[in-house]
């Protein structure tokens, strides 16, 4: 078990920076999430953690010890793959084991293990197949298998989900999840697949471009995005975003956009006349009759227990998530108000969070 | 990648495919006819063997294989009478030509020398190549691109070209006509090939599995010999089966470098004479074991070069 911390980490290949000064820390224990879009950076800090990459400039610490410099071999990380699966040239027994043999256990240890191992997955029965003929969901047991059976200080996963289709899939996330609580080893896992990190993570880091741009607990990411890209990026539907243009004294809780008045969480700093966004979350969206602000309703998707109702508004596009016995026509106008408390001011050109009501209860995060 | 796209070539006709079969097959027999006419002639005797027009076909004997092995002295008849009756086939079937028997020819020893120079230079060729096709896969090597193109060089000259120089830098360091000189030279010649086929091969085994197992904590170079090596068995079998080839033939340097102790086979081959020109049917004879090895030594392999290399393991 350990604690890795990454301070300042930075890694470019030639003129391109994969990864842009990056801080964050697991505690022990922890299943952490680094979330984000193809490209982003994931797999190149996650190789920078398990000394597969070296680092241009920063440091890895692992319970305190700087092992930026370290093989991996010296490091006692195990790696679950994006692509790599096994070996097709040794038999499911002996892809679980081969990480116990350099380590100089006997062969009746690693025999016990590699069977524990394969209990605790529910692949016992396939020990002695070839691993080229398994399923896909069996392939990534082997392959965590292999990361379980040292138990090392800590896992890093690399989209060990991303080839298998979405049944399974969830299935696994649970498994997954379920597994992290048995052996409470701490984990990163990396994934551009916001529910896969929202069901499993204790805290989750959203990467943009190799740039961390909020670090937190999944609740706290949802409820309280740092920037828009992380608004955008997390929920299905997406944070809606509506554009406004007004300068806002702190401790401010009002803004106008049009002629409607919008109560907001009370400002905890000043903002001059700039362009600005005001995020809603679709459930925080409601109908209400006497409200100024209005739109007409121009496509409803049934969800069963919940609807996504699109609403045209001369401030842009709304998705709202309403129960799905409100009755809503296509076509019809409507006015809305909004959950006040829960809303998110964006400033539009830096695209970061306005400090508001919303992050009192939480200290600042993030990096 | 799709499977619906390899069938959108038009399948060809049936005619088209018997066309095709046909000319596949009587070009396999026009190229198959030397061998075969080698092949019979060394179960020839040496008057059929040169009477016109050819015998296709004839009494078989076993006269090439023993001349091929033996050195024979002509006697007369008188010296034949009074020698004691002939004790195993071939010296009955020697003495019924009015020779006997002298000795052992060379053959054995020129083939064996052809066994060792050319498994000993197939084995350092691949040897070689893997370490280098790894290295120039894996690592960052400077000028790497110009390193590989310099070693193909080796292959560009024709052996002509450079058998005077090597003669006289091989009779300076005592390497002429000796067994390691020929394996070196053969290696030389040989290691370019097998880098550039090995390379590719490596290029193809995904970096992670090396990257498991130094996670998993083996060293580099265990992590080579575990992971690698088993990934490479089909590209090592494929590039040893074309160095074993190139060795086994070669002719130009064979013939001026070697003479005596290291020569190989081919060189000696055209040289076995028998009485009033050469000995067509020991010739035979001769050509025929000498394509033995290779075969053997291809089908030997042959499993290796059917199995797919890293089946199963990624998902692209
Ligand atoms: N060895 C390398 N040399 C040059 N560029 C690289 C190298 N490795 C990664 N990159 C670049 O760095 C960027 C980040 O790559 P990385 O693999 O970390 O992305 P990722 O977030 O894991 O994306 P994905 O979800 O597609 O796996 C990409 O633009 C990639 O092209
Ligand atoms: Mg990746």
């Amino acid at each position: 078990m350990a604690e890795i911390r990454v301070d300042s980490l930075k890694k470019s290949f030639g003129d391109f920076t994969a990864v842009k000064d990056s801080n964050f820390t697991v505690e022990n224990g922890e299943f952490f999430v680094m979330l984000g879009p193809s490209g982003c950076g994931k797999t190149t800090t996650l190789r920078m953690i398990a000394g597969l990459e070296m680092p241009s400039s920063g440091k890895i610490l692992l319970d305190g010890d700087d092992v930026t410099f370290n093989r991996a071999s010296h490091r006692d990380i195990a790696f679950v793959f994006q692509l790599f699966a096994l070996y097709p040239h040794m038999n499911v027994r002996r892809n679980i084991g081969f990480p116990l043999i350099c380590q100089g256990i006997g062969r009746t240890e690693i025999r016990r293990r590699v069977e524990e191992t394969a209990r605790l997955l529910r692949i016992d029965h396939i020990l002695d197949k070839p691993v080229s003929g398994l399923a896909g969901g069996d392939r990534q047991r082997v392959a965590l298998g292999r990361a379980i059976v040292r138990r090392p200080k800590a896992f890093l996963m690399d989209e060990p989900l991303g080839t298998l289709d979405t049944e399974f899939r969830d299935l696994m996330v649970r498994e997954l999840r379920e597994l992290h609580n048995n052996i409470g080893a701490t984990t990163v896992y990396v994934t551009h697949d916001q529910i896969e990190a929202m069901a499993m993570a204790d805290k989750i880091a959203v990467m943009n471009h190799g740039v961390i741009e909020q670090f937190g607990p999944p609740q706290e990411i949802y409820d309280r995005p740092a920037t828009m890209y992380v608004a955008d990026f997390i929920g299905s539907p997406p944070m809606n975003f509506l554009a406004f243009r007004a300068s806002l004294p702190k401790g401010g809780s009002n803004i106008d956009i049009g002629n409607a008045s919008i109560e907001i969480p009370e400002l905890r700093e000043e903002v001059e006349e700039s362009d600005l966004m005001l995020g809603v979350r679709p459930e925080h969206i409601r109908l209400d009759d006497t409200s100024a602000f209005r739109g007409k309703v121009i496509g409803t998707e049934y969800l069963g227990t919940t609807q996504i109702v699109t609403i045209s508004t001369d401030h842009g596009q709304l998705k709202a998530r309403f129960a799905a016995d409100i009755p809503v026509r296509e076509g019809e106008t409507v006015g809305l108000s909004f959950a006040g408390e829960r809303l998110s001011v964006f400033d539009r050109g830096s695209g970061r969070a306005l400090h508001s009501a919303l992050h009192d209860t939480h200290a600042e995060t993030g990096g | 990648m799709s499977s619906t796209t390899a069938h959108s070539v038009v399948e060809p006709g049936r005619y088209l495919r018997f066309f095709a079969g046909a000319v596949v097959v009587v070009y396999a027999l026009v190229t198959m006819i030397p061998l075969v006419w080698i092949f019979i002639t060394g179960f020839k005797t040496p008057q059929d063997s040169i009477s016109y027009p050819p015998k296709v076909i004839f009494e078989p004997s076993l006269e090439g294989y023993v001349n091929l092995f033996t050195t024979r002295t002509r006697q007369t008849p008188d010296y034949m009478a009074t020698l004691p009756p002939p004790e195993t086939w071939y010296d009955e079937l020697v003495r019924s030509r009015q020779m006997v028997i002298a000795g052992p020819s060379k053959f054995g020893e020129r083939f064996m020398n052809s066994i060792i120079i050319g498994f000993g230079s197939t084995f350092l060729s691949v040897f070689l190549g893997t370490l280098a096709a790894y290295a120039f896969s894996r690592f960052r090597i400077p000028l790497a691109d110009d390193l590989l193109f310099f070693i193909l060089s080796t292959r560009m000259m024709p052996p002509i070209a450079v058998a005077i120089p090597i003669f006289l830098m091989y009779r300076t360091v005592g390497l002429s006509d000796t067994h390691l000189g020929m394996i070196i030279l053969y290696t030389t010649v040989n290691v370019s090939l097998a880098v550039w086929l090995l390379k590719g091969f490596v290029d193809e085994i995904p970096r992670e599995y090396e990257e498991a197992a130094l996670i998993d904590g083996y060293t580099r170079f265990q992590a080579f010999v575990k992971v690698v090596l088993p990934q490479m068995a089909t590209g090592i079998a494929a590039t040893a089966i074309f160095c074993l080839i190139f060795a086994w033939n070669e002719y130009a340097f064979a013939l001026l470098l070697t003479s005596g102790t290291a020569q190989t086979a081919p060189p000696f081959i055209p040289t076995i004479i028998g009485e009033g020109g050469l000995d067509w049917p020991a010739i035979g004879a001769g050509v025929t074991l000498f394509l033995l090895p290779v075969l053997v030594f291809t089908i030997l392999l042959r499993k290796h070069l059917l199995r797919g290399i890293t089946f199963g393991a990624v998902r692209k």
